[in-house]
């Protein structure tokens, strides 16, 4: 008998991953925009993310929608909890994604308009996921099966460290992405942004890394920290998971030492794999919990033939999502230049 | 009545939906609309056919991405403000959400790039199937929504466990519940007719506007949509009644109290009238200044006149939905429909005496229906949720049971927020598809697109001068 919460647990942890990794170079971006030189840069910028950023949004909505369907307390627990930093990350949504179009379409004092809109869209949306990813990790107040917290209850000095740090990560790979798709004096600026992303990234999940320790005493434990009298390490529950900040550091070492090096695709790859590291990282931090420290994935999973239903058509169309996915991105390889006219 | 929660909660989803809502109905359309534009192109290779695609392609732009923002605000919303309902119904509605993501928005969001920014990058074959799979995308999404959505109209399948939450006993009864075929042909339906009247008032502007120009002699690209948008309409308004009849039986069966209320029933009784206006008063009980045509009621439901139809006196009043918008939604929608139906009647025959383009009173006529398939499909919507009221699951959930334990103030915050920024971004989004609309079809040729050298004869790009070619698959 096949395990369906927990399947379904990993599937929603991937939807997730690739949600994070994919839109957030469009983010990246996004929060990037301001530092541009000129309409012509930031065309092209945007060029290199309006054929695949609708796609890369679509793996939010999967996670929105296997959450509320794999894990329906779950859902229905997080999202009144998080409802003010969702309701931004909305919002950020809606002016960065129509952005896209307008920016096209408008003139002159539109375009600067639109222009505004797609970089402070994307910085809201980023700061925003920020604060959810902080707030789900350091936990929701339950009772009954439902919210019982305040409104505020994701506003703390962790939850806005994690929000710069994702803002800060998004940046890094949005700049590594543009190295890869861009030329000339945009490719140097992007090299520019991504050192500077990387070392800013590289303080900031340190930072974040520390302070998750003392959030809860189940994290420190995790970890084989403890906390509680004066300070004493499990060596054997900590080595194993040393794996975890070793890949972050291989990483970053990828993003500075292959941009120096002056290679244009290894840095995004470092990019990508420093994100995968600091998954890992929170998902061994808090896992079973999916409404942490409340709710595990199995006490919110739906009924297993909603999930086995849901499993068989996953099945089935997953592959093919993944593989017009990678057609799509296959189709639009290369360096994007000025040239690249819209539709 | 007090502004809680609730309240301010019903108000948001409303105005959310309505704003979403406008733009499916239009693009389910309009992508269909394109792939029959690029097949004709491809197989016909008339210019003209290339010019309304790349034309078209502009505006569908414009409305898909406003589409999918202010979608995604839905999808999310179900879990802000109502999250009661997605803990107790979670594992019976939510694979039909998760269905529609997983067969519709992935497929709909990939090959809208190609088909937005494939033109040099990939041969006119595969773009035509890109835009062809867009198409489909925006149906399936169309099929999966209408099924969850009739479920809480007609609920079926499920049983509700030892702690609250419903499990669902027989998924093909949920999917398949008794309202969903009718309510998916009456909404596909309505998008086709919304787009053919968005696309024949644009067309019919041109026209007209050309008749103050040089003569215009042959057929252009405005006299080309214009008949393919009346046809559309003359074929599809009558079948469109016959749909919402369809839809309305089913209601009559099976959603008793939403009937009493569209039809402002309050006495239970055989021989019902039939009520063309009248205020309903749900305190009175009664409706006022009413104008009904006595006994032929039961007819218009397919019903023996002798049988009994019940009014709104058959339920306790916590158990009635609010008659007003019901009634006049439900009357608004009919009128619209109906001059629909004028206009394609009327536009076949002048069709047929090849008056069409000198008839002006008509060109203005199609003008103004514009935007009325936007306003029927309010209406229907309107009158299909209120009328469901006071239960968000018909019967089974109450909607005052099902919204989140969140504050006041945080969901007045939110309808704030949404009101704000969607004014912006849909007056500006309406305002540049206005601008294109009146431009016309030219404005397709004053832009970037495939370069002239390779578009006649063939289709829409070979890009024999692009380093990096990806020939498909």
């Amino acid at each position: 008998m096949l395990d369906l919460p927990l399947i379904w647990a990993g599937l929603i942890a991937t939807a997730v991953l690739l949600y994070v990794m994919l839109d957030g170079f469009d983010l990246g971006v996004g929060i990037l925009f301001p530092f541009a030189k000129s309409k012509e840069e930031r065309d092209v910028m945007m060029n290199t993310i309006a054929p695949v950023w609708d796609g890369n949004e679509t793996w939010l909505v999967l996670g929105g929608g296997g959450l509320l369907a794999a894990f329906p307390l779950a859902y229905s627990v997080l999202m009144p909890a998080l409802y003010l930093p969702v309701l931004l990350m909305l919002a950020g949504l809606i002016l960065r994604g129509v952005a896209f179009e307008f920016r096209f379409r408008a003139r002159n004092r539109g375009r600067k308009f639109w222009t505004q809109m797609f970089a402070g869209g994307s910085i809201l949306t980023a700061l925003a996921q920020g604060l959810i990813l902080g707030g789900f990790i350091q936990g929701v107040t339950v009772q009954d099966h439902r919210f019982a917290g305040g409104p505020f209850d994701w506003l703390t000095p962790y939850t806005l460290l994690v929000a710069a740090g994702i803002v800060a990560g998004y940046a890094l790979l949005g700049g590594a992405w543009l190295m890869m798709k861009t030329k000339d004096s945009l490719h140097g600026d992007a090299k520019r942004w991504t050192l500077i992303s990387a070392a800013a990234v590289g303080g900031l999940l340190a930072a974040v890394s520390v302070a998750t320790l003392f959030i809860h005493p189940r994290i420190a434990s995790r970890w084989g920290f403890d906390l509680g009298s004066g300070f004493a390490v499990d060596w054997p529950t900590l080595a194993p998971l040393l794996a975890i900040p070793a890949l972050g550091l291989i990483g970053l070492w990828l993003v500075v030492g292959m941009a120096r090096r002056g290679s244009h695709r290894w840095p995004f790859a470092g990019a990508l794999l420093l994100f995968l590291s600091g998954y890992l990282g929170l998902a061994a931090s808090f896992m079973p919990y999916i409404a942490p420290y409340a709710v595990t994935f199995r006490q919110a999973a739906a009924p297993d033939n909603a999930l086995g239903l849901m499993l068989a058509g996953t099945a089935v169309i997953l592959p093919a999502i993944l593989g017009y996915t990678a057609w799509v991105y296959w189709v639009f390889r290369g360096k994007v230049d000025t040239e690249a006219g819209y539709h | 009545m007090e502004f809680d929660a609730l309240l301010l909660s019903r108000l948001q989803f409303a105005f959310t939906i309505a704003f979403h809502i406008l733009f499916p109905a239009f693009t389910i359309g309009l992508a269909a609309f394109l792939a029959v534009l690029e097949g004709l192109w491809l197989w016909t290779k008339r210019d003209a056919f290339k010019v309304l695609y790349l034309f078209w392609v502009k505006i569908f732009a414009l409305s898909f991405g406003m589409g999918v923002v202010s979608g995604i605000v839905l999808s999310y919303q179900f879990g802000t403000n109502w999250s009661e309902f997605i803990r107790l119904t979670g594992g019976v509605i939510g694979p039909l959400l998760a269905f529609e993501v997983l067969t519709a928005f992935f497929l709909e969001a990939s090959f809208l790039g190609v088909m937005l920014f494939g033109w040099r990058k990939v041969g006119p074959k595969l773009h035509f199937t890109a835009t062809c799979l867009v198409a489909i995308g925006t149906s399936i999404s169309a099929f999966w929504i209408l099924s969850a959505n009739s479920w809480m109209q007609t609920p079926q399948g499920f049983e509700i466990m030892a702690d609250g939450r419903f499990q669902a006993t027989d998924f093909m009864q949920v999917i398949f519940n008794p309202s969903f075929p009718s309510r998916l042909v009456h909404m596909l339906l309505a998008a086709f007719l919304t787009t053919g009247l968005v696309v024949g008032a644009a067309s019919a502007y041109r026209v007209l506007k050309e008749r103050n120009g040089p003569a215009v002699t042959g057929w252009n690209e405005s006299r080309i949509s214009l008949v393919m948008a009346v046809g559309l309409v003359a074929v599809l308004a009558p079948l469109q009644l016959l749909a919402g009849h369809w839809s309305g039986e089913v209601a009559h069966e099976h959603q008793p109290s939403k009937t009493a209320a569209i039809e402002g029933y309050w006495e239970t009784r055989a021989d019902q009238p039939l009520n063309l206006f009248g205020i309903p008063d749900r305190d009175a009980q009664k409706n006022h200044f009413e104008v009904s045509i006595p006994g032929v009621g039961n007819a218009i439901q397919n019903v023996p006149k002798d049988q009994v139809i019940q009014g709104l006196d058959a339920w306790p009043r916590e158990d009635q939905p609010p008659p007003f918008i019901p009634f006049f939604g439900f009357r608004i929608m009919v009128g619209l429909g109906l001059l629909m139906i004028a206009l394609g009647g009327v536009g076949a025959i002048l069709i047929w005496r090849r008056r069409l383009f000198d008839s002006p009173w008509f060109l203005r006529f199609c003008v103004a229906m514009g935007p009325s398939g936007f306003l029927a499909v309010l209406a229907g919507w309107m009158v299909t949720e209120v009328g469901r009221q006071p239960w968000l699951v018909y019967g089974v959930l109450r909607t005052r049971d099902a919204v989140s334990p969140v504050a006041t103030a945080e969901v007045a915050t939110s309808l704030i927020a949404y009101i704000t920024v969607y004014s912006i971004v849909f007056t500006a989004g309406a305002l540049f598809i206005l601008r294109l609309m009146a431009e016309g079809p030219v404005a397709a040729l004053a832009e970037p697109a495939p370069r002239q050298d390779r578009a006649p004869g063939s289709a829409l790009a070979k890009a024999p001068e692009d380093t990096t070619p990806g020939e498909g698959v």
